[in-house]
């Protein structure tokens, strides 16, 4: 009987279209990568992982899936490999990227579309 | 005693903070979301609250994955904001109200609501934004603050109906509160937005103005959704309407709606103003 429920609650968890459900599984998967980005709230590592990318990712131990995600700035790809939002902006924010150039990478439009799109949210 | 004397919603988003660094307050993108707070200021400079107990959520400043608490409750003399990582100007610390803190923390054990306890505690923007908003000469105002964590970062995340009985304990410590102190509660973020995935942008205008209207007149009707639920209608962010639920649950139960406003797009984000004052 738990075990229906758990798998239920899993179902319903992927059950939303376009979203991933950051939960423990997740939580688990980027731990790494998230404490990584969390690490970009200072300075002195946006400053560190800049001079050496590789070095900074090794240093925290992004496994392969990761580090080819990191490589890429493909923020989908850093969702799938365990990435929270949060901490992912930060890691865009080195590069100077707001949500909305995030929100347009991973709807595949413009950011002009995108902008658009939140606009006639508003109609 | 102390009084709950109102309630606040507001947006809380980075880019707000960065409109308010740069004084964007009449450009045309800006001006429809900033023109609705000067009502709100002036009920705040006739009210003159002593306290601002802040329900938000921390994005990775103060508390990282490896200690997520549920609830987290501010006890500290002072209230220091840090930098973010993507470029929002780092603002002067905010006056707390420790001995307030500690009997909110003593009342809500004692209601079974087990906080984590932050002597330390770095506020975010989810903090910060409010206050400069409400309060844009915060340094020279006698305004002090609890700030109080809820986790909207990983779920599971606390339902609707656990946040809205969670406020409801804080608005009882604070009339519980031997001293005799004017206290607003803020409840910060929202409405419908989703910053990740394929689903980015989503923004559900009809779902936020149920929610606003609900929040005023029938609170209890929102503790019927799921996290999920929320999730769905309003966007992976959007489940900060809990925060929402727990300055609701916070005030009386009839309140007198005073100013409302909301505007789309700031950001990626639908925005919610609401000024309710406690009846009687």
């Amino acid at each position: 009987m738990e075990d229906a429920q758990l798998a239920d609650t899993k179902a319903e968890r992927q059950s939303i279209p376009g979203t991933t459900i950051f939960d423990g599984r997740q939580a688990m998967r980027g731990y790494a990568l998230n404490k990584m980005c969390y690490s970009f709230n200072r300075a002195e590592n946006r400053a560190e992982f800049l001079a050496d990318e590789d070095a900074y990712c090794a240093k925290y131990g992004l496994d392969e899936e990761q580090r080819e995600a990191i490589r890429k700035r493909n923020v989908l790809d850093l969702i799938a490999a365990g990435g929270n939002i949060y901490y992912l902006a930060k890691f865009a924010g080195i590069f100077k990227l707001s949500v909305q150039d995030v929100g347009a990478q991973q709807t595949g439009m413009t950011v002009e579309e995108f902008n658009e799109k939140l606009r006639r949210a508003g109609d | 005693m102390a009084r709950v004397i109102g309630g606040i919603t507001t947006s809380h988003i980075p880019a707000i903070g960065n409109a308010i660094a740069n004084k964007k307050f009449e450009e045309p993108y800006w001006k429809p979301f900033f023109e609705g707070y000067p009502p709100v200021r002036k009920w705040l400079a006739e009210q003159r609250p002593d306290v601002a107990i802040v329900f938000y959520n921390d994005h990775g400043l103060n508390f990282f994955l490896d200690k997520q608490p549920t609830f987290a409750v501010g006890a500290a003399p002072e209230y220091q904001n840090s930098d973010e990582g993507w470029g929002l100007s780092t603002i002067p610390p905010f006056p707390g109200i420790p001995e307030l803190s500690w009997h909110i923390i003593e009342t809500l054990v004692e209601k079974e609501f087990d906080v984590v306890t932050c002597q330390e505690m770095l506020v975010d923007h989810g903090f910060c934004v409010p206050m400069q908003l409400l309060w844009p000469d915060y340094r020279k105002s006698p305004i002090r603050t609890v700030p109080i964590c809820i986790n909207t970062v990983q779920h599971p995340l606390p339902s609707p109906s656990r946040c809205f009985r969670f406020g409801q304990a804080v608005g009882d410590a604070v009339r519980s509160f031997d001293e005799d102190l004017k206290v607003v509660v803020l409840g910060t973020g929202g409405l419908s937005h989703q910053l990740d995935g394929e689903r980015a942008g989503f923004i559900n205008k009809e779902f936020d103005q149920m929610c606003m209207q609900k929040i005023v007149e029938d609170p209890e009707y929102l503790t019927k959704y799921s996290i999920l639920d929320i999730v769905r209608e309003a966007g992976a962010q959007g489940a900060e309407l809990i925060l929402w639920l727990a300055m609701r649950g916070a005030l009386s139960k009839t309140v007198k709606e005073i100013h409302r406003n909301y505007h789309i797009p700031i950001s990626n984000t639908a925005s919610g103003l609401l000024l309710l004052e406690s009846a009687g």
